[in-house]
């Protein structure tokens, strides 16, 4: 599976930011999802996501070791980060989301929920394995 | 409860304090949130008689115990105070993503008081809660203001503010939210401008507290899965509300010519699939909703290049129908400058066609109006006035008071096709041939608006010509699609897509942890709609039946053209209709809410007050 962003078919909602926080932290907060959405108004009207690619370039500048693969994915273990930002500094994609309730920033493990739940098709398998749910 | 963020934020306007208290949990448990929330705080807060434009009023913004939690359509925010429009009971609601915002910066509601000496802002950022110089944002328009705000503050921001109309305290104006989202109703916007309060800025970064985590996510998964699984979930979003105008076109009830005739003949040049086909660039929908109703897009002919959210249907009748706009790029470019002016659309529209039919009669003459014309269909003259309107020069004095004051004062019969209920402009469906809709319009508690029953596809299915039942159908759709307002959940996932409502009792258990059967929920919405109809009793003297007819063209002039031809209710089937409706809720014939009836529903401290008004000896 391979999370991929495609912003013109996002409407904005946040299904998936709740939906991820729900997921790995139990709480309902969109500003703790591993994803970000940008609105862009009034022009050029359009919304602008922000997903993890799964490059890997940050787990070479964690010092801890925290960030490690796992089923094709690279999983920030929460336990073992010092909080010391070098992953979202390095991140190309701008990706790592920070909040101040949490000292390890957070990161996609391409869990997928998102793309079942996203009712735009807005997140998709780029391999094309996930879809949205259907009842 | 759980749900509830948990405080109550009040800030003072005059001084420039605030405070942060508990939540009351009776409120909570009687009211639930939102709308009701707005209903029980003004009838304890406002003191009965203020002005509407005064210190004294105060301005209620409430999200629900549901909103921002991972359901279908939590998006919605709740706005009230006593109506400038109607000098009654005054509430709208907004989408987009403020209302959550406000439950994660901690608040459930939020009670704005007095009146600051100089253009202000509220920020709220959490536990950070300033009153702020808004002085280079004052004059902006409305979206305008807004892209600043954001600018200065951060995208994360949400961001509510009034344009010019709000400003000079024009009756209808709105408060705009999300670049084309607005709380459009009972000119709350005036009221905000009373207060020389521009915006309210919010951003808050904590979670909502849940009784069961587990439980939301499963419940909210499923219900998720239950929109996706609706056929109206691929059919009904492309065109989202708009997709409607040729429906109500065929069934002879769309708002055309100032509300002379019920049928457009070029409506397929204004509907749905224009929207699509000539403007859209995305759809644009509100916090958590899988159906998203707005149609981003952009408006561009040698005239005129604007982006704009819309038209929605409500703007499609009334700018569209009602003033007879012939293509989609006008609509759009009047939708654009009502919302950048900060105008409600829907009374906008309203008031536009009223003064067009007031010129079309002679009562408003091309002299008075230094050689400017008004005519159905000119997408120049309905931009010229609505300026004239929102800065109240001119006609547009007069005019941004509503067609119930414009009509008072310039007689000479206009009040027959000043098309308002208790003084807030009718919408977008006319009503002569379709009698549950018409007693809706005419029963609302906010005036002549149709979200608090839409009761046109009861008329189709159940037959037109009858009025027998359809007091019953009114009652039973003013307790469902209220409920949503005290959640402050969007409706259209049941109205649009079917959506069973017996998912409604089940969230909410798994958000607050309380069991509300179906009938508790429709319990406290039957609390409210007496409540908010106390209110009016309170503060209108002499308040009664006769504020609940509709103006004189729908009762006495058949529909002149179109499939519903010919149709009207006279005055004896309005009088059928309210003496069913008052009846079946426990009413007197004056539809003044009985002893029994409001102490039924634990409203005793109401009945002090309108066992008062009884004894004043309004007749029954």
């Amino acid at each position: 599976m391979r999370l991929q962003a495609i912003s013109s078919n996002c409407s904005g909602c946040k299904v998936c930011q709740m939906l991820c926080s729900l997921v790995h932290f139990k709480e309902n907060n969109p500003k703790k999802a591993a994803l970000k959405i940008a609105g862009r108004f009034p022009a050029p009207g359009d919304y602008e996501l922000t997903v993890c690619t799964q490059c890997g370039v940050c787990v070479d500048v964690c010092p801890t070791g925290a960030i490690q693969e796992k089923d094709g994915a690279y999983v920030l273990n929460r336990e073992e980060c010092i909080g010391c930002q070098a992953c979202v500094e390095a991140c190309p994609e701008n990706a790592f989301v920070v909040h101040a309730d949490e000292t390890a920033p957070i990161k996609c493990d391409a869990c997928g929920e998102c793309i079942k739940y996203c009712p735009r098709g807005a997140l998709v398998d780029a391999d094309g394995v996930l879809q949205r749910v259907a009842k | 409860m759980y749900g509830h963020a948990g405080n109550i934020l009040r800030v003072n306007l005059t001084d420039g304090t605030h405070s942060i208290t508990p939540l009351p949990e009776d409120l909570a448990r009687e009211y639930l949130g939102g709308r009701g929330f707005v209903a029980k705080l003004l009838w304890d807060e406002v003191s009965s008689g203020v002005d509407p434009l005064g210190p004294d009023n105060k301005i209620v913004a409430a999200p629900g115990p549901l909103t921002g939690v991972f359901l279908p359509g939590s998006g919605k925010l709740h706005f009230g105070a006593k109506s400038p429009a109607t000098g009654g009971y005054g509430d709208s609601n907004v989408g987009g993503h403020i209302s959550p915002e406000i439950k994660f910066a901690g608040y459930d509601a939020i009670i704005i008081e007095g009146k600051a000496d100089k253009p202000v802002y509220l920020f709220i950022e959490n536990d950070t809660i300033e009153v702020r110089d808004a002085e280079k944002y004052w004059g902006k328009g409305a979206i305008e203001s807004e892209t600043m705000l954001k600018h200065d503050l951060g995208e994360e921001f949400q961001i509510a503010t009034i344009g010019p109309a709000g400003e000079n305290m024009v009756y209808f104006a709105c408060i705009s939210h999300d670049f084309g989202r607005q709380a459009g109703r009972t000119g709350v916007g005036a009221v905000m401008g009373s207060k020389n309060l521009k915006a309210i800025a919010v951003r808050g970064t904590k979670s909502i507290p849940l009784a069961n985590p587990d439980a939301v996510l499963e419940v909210g998964k499923a219900m998720f899965e239950g929109c996706f699984s609706k056929p109206g979930f691929e059919e009904w979003t492309p065109q989202g509300t708009a997709g409607v105008t040729d429906w109500v076109n065929e069934v002879g009830a769309f708002p055309t010519h100032n509300f002379m005739t019920s049928y457009f003949p070029k409506h397929s040049q204004i509907n749905g699939e224009q929207i699509v086909n000539k403007l859209k660039i995305t759809d644009k929908g509100c916090y958590s909703c899988p159906i998203p109703c707005g149609k981003y897009g952009r408006a561009k002919t040698p005239k005129y290049d604007v982006y704009v959210e819309g038209p929605e249907y409500e703007t499609v009748a009334l700018i569209g129908g009602n003033t007879e706009m012939e293509t989609i790029e006008d609509v759009a470019y009047a939708n654009y400058v009502c919302d950048e002016l900060g105008l409600d659309s829907i009374s906008g529209g309203n008031v536009v066609g009223f003064a067009m039919e007031c010129y079309e009669n002679g009562v408003i003459t091309k002299e008075q109006l230094d050689g400017q014309e008004l005519r159905f269909g000119s997408v120049h003259d309905f931009v010229w006035l609505c300026n004239q309107i929102a800065t109240r020069q001119g006609i547009g004095d007069a005019l941004a008071n509503g067609v119930r004051y414009a009509s008072e004062k310039w007689g000479k019969g206009t009040e027959r096709y000043a098309i308002q209920v208790k003084g807030l402009e009718w919408s977008g469906y006319e009503g002569r041939y379709a009698p549950a809709m018409m007693l809706s319009y005419m029963t609302c508690d906010v005036g002549a608006h149709h979200n608090r029953s839409w009761a046109i596809t009861y008329d189709v299915q159940a037959g037109r010509e009858q009025l027998e039942g359809k007091a019953a159908k009114v009652i039973e759709l003013q307790h469902v699609r209220p409920m949503f307002d005290l959640l402050c959940l969007c409706r259209l996932q049941w109205v649009e897509l079917g959506f069973e409502l017996d998912w409604y009792p089940k969230v909410f258990q798994a958000v607050t942890g309380e069991e509300y059967t179906w009938d508790d929920l429709m319990k406290v919405s039957e609390r409210v709609w007496n409540l908010t109809r106390s209110f009016w009793v309170r503060e209108i003297p002499g308040f009664g039946r006769s504020m609940d007819y509709p103006p004189a063209r729908f009762s006495e002039e058949p529909i002149p053209t179109g499939p519903a031809e010919g149709k009207y209710i006279p005055m004896e089937g309005l009088d059928q209709l309210l003496d069913d409706y008052y009846r079946l809720r426990g009413w007197d014939l004056n539809g003044i809410p009985s002893t029994d009836k409001l102490e039924q529903l634990n409203l005793g401290f109401a009945e002090k007050v309108v066992a008062e008004r009884r004894s004043k000896g309004v007749a029954n």
